[in-house]
């Protein structure tokens, strides 16, 4: 299969009203940030698991990660300014050999430090003590779990993620995370298993609740809601079945402004593993750089000018505009 | 292949308040408020939107909400048992008819 790395709009995408224009009808355009709460590197592409729907294309092979110097590049940024929040994510960021040091080096920053955490990652070798690294660090852990049920979970993330994750969520649950609301945060991700949005993150929430605790006795804080972004290996299998204008066509119908008020890419900021600056982490698989002279690289950092940036948009943020919305941080409209 | 059937035909279904819009109006007034949530839940009434669908074998309907359950969270064993719902309503509709059988077969069988 092949990977995206660049921008992979085609012709194609052209019958489809351009999301400029959803934002222009709705007296939203140019949509600008409103500062940057959220610090988003993402460590490169390496992961255990290759998804079907992940729009990163990451995968056991892949080669690209962030180095040292760019995550001392981060910390330099991070120590001259107040962003709250640093949200780690990848690929499988664990794996990466700087990933630990970076952690603590952060947290000497007193910022909040959140993982997006594949939850299989702590059985491969040299991670098994993976858990009480993110206990001591008080680490708050973002986990993909797409459903409550095996054959849902094994069919989008491979054979076996399933019965992993149940363990995983087990461990992490004996070392207290997940068990209070003030406790140590241990939230899921659900995304749907296909061609549909997410349902209503409440009643999703309350349903993930109820049956993993009465099957497996699994506890957890809160479900985000995610929906698939038409990029990526998600766009290649739309394609492949021929549905990729009728999911298109699903969300540009599903279009709310109250969504696209609250997308995350107006306070967050996502670099890269190579150093460059992004909107989101979408825009990062697409090779979209920060841009209507906002500065593109982590060297070029200037936060007064990235607190106010326009964002670049194409139409793949219609995933994240979509009925009550969907971000890193779950749905952004109330229901 | 032509058919009766076009799945983009379902985007179409407003069109047809074009030839009587008042008419039109009522009935999509009337229908989204069916389905918000009430005394059952969005996901339960798509539910049984999905196994009615199902009985009046309606494909636009299946189409239609087979994507609302899913959207509203539910899974596909739960939808299955909703067409298996569909599915024995209509197959004992059927065999309840059993009894006028039965009825007019003692009236019939004097002997």
């Amino acid at each position: 299969m092949k990977e995206h790395d660049v921008s992979e709009f085609s012709e194609q995408d052209n019958q489809f009203k351009a999301f400029e224009t959803a934002l222009e009808e709705s007296g939203l355009y140019p949509l600008t940030a409103t500062g940057i709460e959220i610090f988003q590197p993402n460590f490169g592409k390496l992961c255990n698991q290759a998804c079907k729907h992940c729009h990163v294309g990451a995968g056991p092979d892949r080669k690209e990660k962030i180095s040292r110097k760019t995550l001392e590049d981060c910390l330099f940024i991070l120590k001259e300014s107040r962003i709250p929040v640093v949200d780690i994510t990848g690929g499988a960021p664990e794996l990466n050999e700087h990933f630990r040091w970076f952690v603590q080096e952060v947290k000497q920053l007193n910022r909040h430090v959140m993982v997006r955490h594949n939850l299989t990652v702590m059985f491969e070798p040299g991670q098994e003590d993976l858990p009480e690294f993110f206990k001591d660090n008080e680490v708050e852990l973002i986990c993909s779990l797409p459903y409550y049920l095996e054959r849902s979970v094994d069919r989008q993330r491979g054979t076996g993620v399933f019965n992993k994750s149940m363990q995983a969520l087990k461990r992490l649950n004996a070392l207290g995370y997940g068990m209070e609301e003030n406790g140590l945060q241990l939230n899921l991700v659900y995304n749907p298993g296909g061609a549909f949005l997410p349902p209503s993150q409440s009643a999703i929430e309350a349903d993930f609740k109820r049956e993993l605790d009465h099957r497996y006795q699994i506890r957890f804080n809160h479900l985000f809601t995610i929906a698939n972004m038409p990029i990526g290996r998600f766009r290649d299998l739309l394609e492949k079945i021929d549905n990729y204008d009728c999911y298109m066509n699903r969300l540009i119908a599903a279009y709310n402004p109250e969504a696209a008020k609250a997308v995350m890419c107006r306070d967050t900021l996502s670099i890269g593993w190579d150093g460059r600056l992004y909107d989101c982490d979408f825009n990062q698989m697409l090779g979209m750089n920060c841009n209507h002279g906002a500065p593109s690289r982590l060297s070029e950092f200037d936060l007064k000018t990235l607190n106010s940036r326009q964002i670049v948009t194409g139409l793949h943020c219609y995933g994240c505009t979509a009925g009550v919305g969907s971000s890193c941080g779950g749905a952004v409209v109330e229901e | 292949m032509e058919s009766y059937y076009n799945p983009k035909d379902l985007a179409k279904f407003a069109d047809i308040g074009e030839d009587a819009p008042e008419l039109w109006k009522k009935f999509s007034d009337w229908y989204g408020a069916v389905f918000k949530e009430g005394a059952l839940s969005e996901r339960e009434k798509a539910l049984i939107a999905l196994a009615v669908a199902h009985a009046i074998q309606c494909p636009y309907c299946i189409d239609a909400y087979t994507q609302a359950s899913l959207e509203k969270g539910s899974n596909p064993e739960q939808m299955m048992e909703a067409v298996h719902v569909a599915a024995a309503i209509r197959g004992g509709a059927s065999l309840v008819h059993g009894v006028q059988m039965r009825n007019v077969e003692d009236k019939l069988n004097m002997m």
